[in-house]
């Protein structure tokens, strides 16, 4: 099957000109909000959206004296995380400050991990058209998030909030081994897919939770050698992140088929021209003076620490989309498609506790998507409950509703959150599977087209489907399709 | 009512717990001797109602747990202290008022101690004469034109002229043995880790501890055990039971081996303190101790790291005074970083600015290698110098500084010269072991002279025991007149 596709879809993301193809490649550096209810260096709250510097402790605005201390939940998460992209986890690391100077950073430093992080070298599967591609993660570390500085509440005043001071971040760093915007959209979907099935980061790109440094260069296909790169700093959307790629791609291509060379440089994304701008240039750059921070002792975390996390660990979306091929019979796609959110998963695994699981997959990949989508929500405030969706399908198998009502039903389910039970007792929906009442039908509409019934009997077959609809039309589509055809049969054999 | 003058923390512990003399009595007579010593400016923030009304409210309760009942004490202006200012004896810090106390000031109080005033220091605890401090230089009582050494000046004037009966400060390079040594008095810097950094003005965070500083051993012992103490709010703090240090004090020294390192004879020492060296190795030996000869082959290298190690980690923990969340703000700048430049620029003194600059230097790309990392590797050097010694002697003696006390002003304008006083002690804050200055004797000048165990990590108990020992037999007396008074 994989085969198939990569013969149908091959990789085709090359930036085209008259002279050359030029390769793209990226690199990505995630920074992605650890969930914890406290900071990794402070027991103030992480909770989004508090009012402006309501969630400050003396530490997250480096009072003189104050030390941090690690928040160990941090620590678990991290190595959570480190475990869940098949990741070296490294026992002993080493807390480093990074020292530069602004307003939304209350020490002048930022406690970071330089040369020695927590989480060594790991891998990402990525299921592309084309087959499937593993990225290399170069390393994950921990740090701090600085505060957040507001230049436009005031002409003359910069206002700073130091809510988010502190806060736990991973920075995820991968291999250059990305080669087109689309395989940076599925890179960061598997990555949050992977963070959220573990607990260790909600992805929420909206609130900031997850956003990306995107290192880009260009060379022309064949080469071996990587080209000047350019960081694009802080993009917070998968889409700006596809669109910024594909532009400063163009860019570099031009400048190089131009004769002239790429300075390295960090750029920004501007995301009303769509496209990059430079920020600061490389003589520019900072001396962050890293060095040890003598406030932390080395962080030394136990095997048997790493090895308990590991027996705890849940199953991941690639051990769940096989599972589900395997034990449920889907196509790879569909497994897919139910194990990308683990919100899905989840509620897919609820509806078929109790429900048919082929009618399970059909219906929420089809039918409850389509509201979804439809609505913009997300599946975990669908209108739709996981029970409820069961018995609705538990309604067709037992013949109860047949699927053309069960579509009326799921439709009055999503605008009033009534459960199928209810609404098919209410408007008396169910299904008329009495052979009796429906022999009554079928007679009465025989006795009113005794013409047709003649011309039936003659060899214009083709009436069956005549009278069929006028029993469901008659019925007012509860009669049970299965018993009408069988009775109608008989009858008009008489 | 006795004269205080005379008497020992130990001894005013015991009148109060003896109920021969009340907290407020007491408070009293220092507050009245504070008083008489403005010439002294070993003060910066006095702070007498708040004394008074712990003092009297320590009487109403007559609780006499604690190890320091009802005892008023100054402490260093480095100690964050809950709504009574801290300076750092800096101007960046010169209105700051933390909202909340340090641990170790904490353990003070709760041993039933009540807070006299902050005592001044050079400015972030950077120098070694007081003579940095933003507050003017605190005079040595020992003469009107003798500096009383440094960081901790204010603290060791405060302490020889009885205006507080002990006192603590902090001890980065030999902030609190040197001061000791140049005013007659007793100081220790603990093991790294033994006293809680927790709401300390941070210097550098890797040698910065916390001490006693007192009139005899003995009351170095109760100062040690009442302020000492595991804090989980340093992640450096070290996780043991707290030791009952005077209970455990003794004079027996017989059978000890004790250690003389060659190298800390360096050249140009003037021979009186080579005299009262061998005093004391003599009185070691008297008391059936053994003397060994060893070697620290590394402490040449000792001051150089020192002062790449310090400046380093000073430079980061000092950024943080920004003039954007509190402290100095210069009115002057068109943007934030003109603002951040016109108020380190106006807020920090000559010294710290040094410092930073230096700091700042050896950690930047392209000499970090050079600088930093080969003083973190030297440092490894002379701890494993101390732990090769103690695998042969149980403690170290060597000279507390190279000279007594000097003159305003002699040495402001040589930086170098004046590092070089930190030359005996700094070596123990890079290995992160204890030492204790005692007075070893008066020099021709009629100026103390201090002398210095060195201990293995967290055996204070064994040095302490030595230097009451040594103290017994040395019978040292500070000649002072109290001039300041009239």
């Amino acid at each position: 099957m994989v085969g198939k596709l990569m013969e149908k879809d091959k990789f085709n993301y090359f930036i085209k000109t008259e002279k050359n193809n030029w390769e793209v490649i990226i690199g990505l550096e995630v920074h992605a909000q650890v969930v914890s209810d406290s900071k990794l260096f402070s027991g103030s709250s992480t909770k989004f959206g508090g009012k402006p510097n309501t969630q400050v402790s003396l530490v997250d605005s480096a009072f003189p004296g104050m030390l941090p201390v690690i928040n160990e939940y941090c620590i678990e998460q991290a190595v959570k995380t480190g475990l869940g992209l098949n990741a070296k986890i490294n026992l002993d690391s080493i807390f480093d400050r990074k020292n530069y100077f602004y307003a939304d950073l209350p020490a002048g430093y930022q406690i970071s991990q330089y040369k020695n992080p927590i989480v060594g070298e790991g891998e990402i599967n990525l299921d592309m058209p084309y087959g499937s591609k593993k990225i290399g993660i170069e390393r994950l570390h921990l740090e701090q998030d600085a505060g957040k500085s507001i230049h436009d509440l005031s002409p003359d005043n910069t206002y700073v909030d130091l809510n988010r001071s502190g806060v736990a971040l991973m920075e995820i760093v991968s291999k250059p081994d990305l080669r087109s915007p689309e395989e940076v959209n599925s890179y960061v979907k598997k990555l949050r897919s992977i963070m959220r099935y573990l607990g260790t980061c909600d992805g929420n790109m909206q609130e900031g939770s997850l956003r990306a440094d995107v290192n880009v260069s260009v060379r022309k296909k064949g080469e071996t050698k990587f080209g000047t790169r350019c960081e694009i700093k802080n993009v917070n959307s998968i889409k700006f992140m596809e669109m910024a790629i594909d532009s400063e791609a163009k860019r570099q291509v031009e400048l190089l088929e131009s004769g002239k060379s790429i300075d390295q440089e960090t750029r920004l994304f501007d995301t009303k021209k769509k496209e990059t701008r430079s920020m600061r240039s490389k003589e520019e750059a900072h001396d962050y003076r890293y060095f040890p921070d003598p406030d932390l002792l080395p962080l030394k975390i136990e095997k048997s620490f790493v090895d308990n996390l590991k027996k705890k660990l849940p199953e991941l979306p690639d051990q769940k989309k096989d599972r589900y091929i395997k034990k449920f019979n889907l196509s790879p796609y569909e497994a897919n498609v139910l194990v990308s959110e683990i919100d899905v998963s989840k509620f897919f695994e609820e509806v078929i506790k109790t429900a048919d699981i082929k009618l399970a997959k059909n219906w929420i990949i089809v039918e409850l998507f389509a509201v979804l989508n439809e609505k913009n929500i997300e599946i975990k405030n669908s209108p739709v409950t996981p029970k409820n969706l069961a018995i609705l399908i538990n309604q067709i198998s037992s013949g109860n509703i047949s699927g053309k009502i069960a579509k009326e039903v799921f439709d009055i389910m999503v605008k009033t959150g009534f459960s199928a039970d209810k609404i098919i007792e209410d408007k008396g929906l169910k299904q008329q599977s009495n052979p009796e009442e429906i022999k009554k039908i079928i007679k009465k509409v025989l006795d009113k087209h005794s013409e047709k019934v003649s011309e039936y009997k003659s060899g214009k077959v083709k009436l069956f489907g005549f009278f069929i609809g006028e029993v469901m039309k008659i019925s007012a589509g509860k009669a049970n399709p299965k018993l009408v055809n069988e009775i109608l049969k008989t009858e008009l054999k008489k | 009512m006795s004269d205080l003058n005379q008497n020992t923390l130990t001894q005013i512990t015991n009148l109060i717990k003896t109920k021969k003399i009340s907290s407020l009595e007491v408070t009293k007579f220092f507050i009245k001797n504070i008083e008489k010593a403005k010439k002294l400016n070993s003060f910066i923030t006095t702070c007498f109602e708040k004394s008074l009304k712990d003092a009297k409210n320590f009487d109403s309760k007559k609780n006499y747990n604690g190890l320091l009942p009802g005892i008023p004490l100054a402490v260093k202006d480095l100690f964050c202290t809950k709504n009574i200012k801290t300076t750092a004896g800096s101007k960046i810090l010169e209105n700051f008022t933390p909202s909340y106390e340090s641990s170790v000031t904490n353990n003070l109080w709760s041993e039933g101690a009540i807070i006299l005033g902050k005592l001044n220091c050079d400015e972030f605890a950077m120098g070694s004469s007081n003579e940095t401090s933003y507050f003017g230089n605190t005079i040595n009582p020992i003469g009107k034109n003798l500096v009383p050494g440094g960081s901790s000046g204010g603290s060791a004037s405060a302490l020889a002229a009885n205006l507080t009966p002990a006192t603590i400060g902090t001890d980065t390079g030999g902030s609190i043995r040197q001061p000791a040594s140049f005013t007659g008095t007793v100081g220790l810097k603990p093991t790294y880790g033994l006293c809680s950094r927790w709401g300390i003005v941070a210097f550098a965070s890797s040698l910065d501890q916390a001490g006693p500083m007192t009139k005899n051993v003995e009351d170095c012992a109760l100062l040690l055990e009442a302020m000492s103490g595991y804090d989980p709010k340093d992640s450096t703090s070290i996780n043991k039971k707290k030791e009952k240090y005077s209970k455990n004090l003794n004079e027996n020294v017989k059978g000890l081996k004790i250690g003389i390192p060659k190298e800390y004879r360096i050249d140009n020492m003037p021979k009186e303190i080579d005299n009262i060296w061998n005093k004391g190795i003599d009185i070691l030996k008297k008391s059936g101790a053994t003397i060994v000869d060893i070697s620290l082959p590394h402490t040449n290298y000792a001051l150089p790291t020192y002062y790449i190690v310090a400046p380093a980690e000073a430079s980061s923990n000092l950024a943080r005074y920004d003039g954007v969340k509190y402290g100095y703000r210069s009115k002057k700048g068109k943007n934030l970083i003109e603002m951040y430049e016109n108020t380190r620029g106006e807020g920090f003194g000559r010294e710290v600015k040094r410092r930073v600059l230096i700091g700042t230097y050896v950690l930047s790309s392209g000499y970090y290698d050079a600088y930093y990392l080969k003083a973190q590797k030297v440092r490894k050097l002379i701890k494993n110098d101390f732990d090769e010694s103690f695998k042969k002697v149980d403690a170290i003696l060597t000279p507390s500084t190279p000279s007594s006390a000097f003159k305003f002003g002699e040495k402001t304008n040589d930086p170098i010269s004046m590092y070089l006083n930190d030359i005996f002690t700094v070596p123990v804050n890079l290995a992160g072991i204890p030492a204790i200055s005692i007075p070893g004797g008066l020099d021709s000048k009629g100026y103390p002279m201090g002398l210095q165990l060195i201990g293995k990590a967290l055996d204070e108990q064994t040095i302490l025991n030595i230097a009451l020992t040594m103290e017994k037999a040395i019978n040292f007396k500070n000649s002072i007149n109290r001039w300041w008074e009239n």
